[in-house]
């Protein structure tokens, strides 16, 4: 069945733009994106716009719908009424470059802070040895398709530019728990989350959570834990003592 | 000013939006919802606790009374002794209430829950929040939330106290033990839902075998913690029924008290 469905899509660069009014087909079965496609196709063939896999897997199509972050590769047209007018606009807290794609490198500047797995210093790559149950609880992580609309969500820096400078956002918070979680990582992550990364601005809002595609428990399994671990290193005094007294941390 | 109030999701550079969020969705509902209730048991649980009368009847005493620790508390309501003594002249309600409020302050579920809906940062994911300067929980007064831990073992011992009143509730106006009434299953539900509560939460989860590196050297803790992890799926529901739970308890023995309603006997 093809019907026209009322788009609003943000059009414009980054000094200028403004929600442009199209009308267009929609057939049976088509996601968001195949629209916005259909879009560029047939009226408006200058329309900027990042995708690659169309599967959810690549990260690449991330957008706001009815202003709600979300991959347009996966946000089904039948979940829209007929009459509803459906807005299209690019992550709003990053820079826009055209259309809807952003620059997206406040990301990988943040990734490049967090430094690498750091084995024991006795053991040699290909000498690690760990159990499944050790690294099970991190899988979870990794199964991060770096879309940003966790970090695009955040209101810490979406609402707040100023707070770009010290806060990692929560993709790197799942990063970081999953290095301290790790069996083998030797590296302080608990306070270098809240000394360089930023862990305590987090208010655990949830809305990283709410947002993630790959449905991270973000908040739950990554922040929470690390908030938890981090004030067993700083902000309780009877652990602080314990860990002096029996010289242990890690566990 | 609008603009100035919308924080900085108009930041130039960004796409150029001059709206604070553009969702057709119902958004405001929750945070409403969220105010609601809170607003009301915030004005029942005052009310109550500086009401001080009509917390014990035998062989009941309400949650927001125990343990009754003061010589003001009416006889046979300090199963806990008297240790506050006779200069403690206000409601003894208020040497206690401290605990559980500071132990729901401080939960990280309540503080999604309130952040969110009064204080509006954010009202909503992707709903612009209105203030100009955000710290979140790095300086006082929230960074103080770290206490959570040490409200959580508080809330340990009243779970414990509130599970012998509720064992205490076998017996009947009498004062003898063997019998059931409504009340009884009213002291044991509320039990029941904070423990529900204390169990599911997030520091628990942490301390029974979240903070752990190597689940492998641990088992006995790896399987409470699964367990554990499973409960705290929930806490965000154990939160609401459980702070619901302790008013309708509270409202239960005031009106037996009061003689609004009559505790009927099941045997
Ligand atoms: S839970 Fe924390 S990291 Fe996630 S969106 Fe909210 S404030 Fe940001
Ligand atoms: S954590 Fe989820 S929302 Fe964030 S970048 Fe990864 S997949 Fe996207
Ligand atoms: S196109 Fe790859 S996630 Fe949408
Ligand atoms: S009681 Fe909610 S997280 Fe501890």
């Amino acid at each position: 069945m093809t019907r026209t469905a009322k788009f609003r899509v943000w059009r414009g660069d980054a000094n200028d733009g403004a929600l442009k009014d199209y009308n267009i087909e929609v057939n049976e079965g088509e996601v968001v994106l195949d629209v916005i496609h259909r879009l560029q196709a047939t009226q408006t063939p200058d329309l900027a716009v990042r995708w690659n896999c169309k599967a959810g897997k690549c990260g690449s199509c991330s957008a706001e719908i009815n202003g709600r972050p979300r991959l347009m590769c996966m946000t089904r047209m039948n979940t829209f009424t007929d009459e509803e007018t459906i807005t299209v606009t690019p992550l709003r807290a990053f820079p826009v470059i055209r259309d809807l794609v952003t620059d997206v490198s406040f990301n990988y500047k943040k990734a490049l802070e967090v430094p690498a797995f750091s084995g024991p210093a006795n053991l040699k790559p290909g000498e690690y040895r760990m159990e499944q149950i050790d690294v099970e609880r991190s899988q979870e992580f990794r199964k991060c398709i770096e879309c940003f609309l966790c970090q695009d969500t955040c209101h810490v820096i979406r609402d707040h530019e100023e707070n770009k400078e010290a806060f990692a956002g929560p993709r790197f918070f799942i990063r970081l728990a999953e290095l301290d979680m790790h069996p083998l990582d030797t590296l302080d992550r608990k306070r270098a989350a809240q000394e360089k990364h930023g862990l305590g601005m987090c208010n655990i809002t949830k809305c990283c959570t709410e947002v993630c595609p790959e449905h991270i428990r973000i908040t739950d399994n990554a922040i929470i834990p690390m908030k938890e671990r981090v004030v067993d290193v700083k902000y309780d005094p009877a652990r602080w003592l314990g860990s002096k007294i029996r010289r242990r941390e890690g566990l | 000013m609008g603009m100035l109030m919308s924080g900085t999701i108009t930041t130039p550079g960004r796409a150029k939006i001059a709206a604070r969020h553009l969702r057709t969705d119902k958004w405001w509902v929750q945070p409403l919802i969220t105010v609601a209730v809170l607003v009301s048991f915030i004005i029942y649980s005052t009310w109550r606790a500086f009401e001080n009368a009509h917390y014990f009847v035998e062989p009941y005493i309400s949650p927001f009374y125990s343990p009754c620790l003061a010589t003001s508390c009416v006889e046979g309501a300090s199963g806990f002794g008297q240790p506050f003594g006779s200069w403690w002249v206000l409601s003894p309600s208020l040497l206690i209430l401290v605990f559980p409020l500071g132990f729901r302050m401080t939960c990280y579920y309540y503080r999604k829950a309130y952040y969110r809906a009064f204080w509006q940062s954010p009202p909503a994911c992707a709903v612009a929040e209105p203030h100009k300067t955000y710290t979140g929980e790095t300086r006082q007064p929230l960074i103080l939330q770290n206490a959570h831990r040490w409200f959580f073992y508080a809330g340990l011992i009243f779970n414990v106290i509130l599970s012998y009143d509720a064992i205490l509730a076998f017996k009947n106006a009498e004062g003898q033990w063997g019998h059931m009434q409504v009340g009884t299953l009213v002291l044991l539900a509320n039990a029941t839902f904070l423990w529900l509560y204390s169990l599911s939460c997030h520091t628990c989860r942490h301390t029974i075998g979240g903070r752990l590196k190597h689940f492998s050297k641990h088992p006995v803790r790896y399987k409470l913690w699964t367990k554990i992890s499973e409960l705290n799926h929930h806490h965000p529901k154990f939160a609401w029924i459980s702070l619901i739970g302790v008013a309708l308890a509270d409202f239960y023995i005031r009106s037996v008290s009061t003689g609004f309603i009559t505790d009927l006997t099941i045997f």
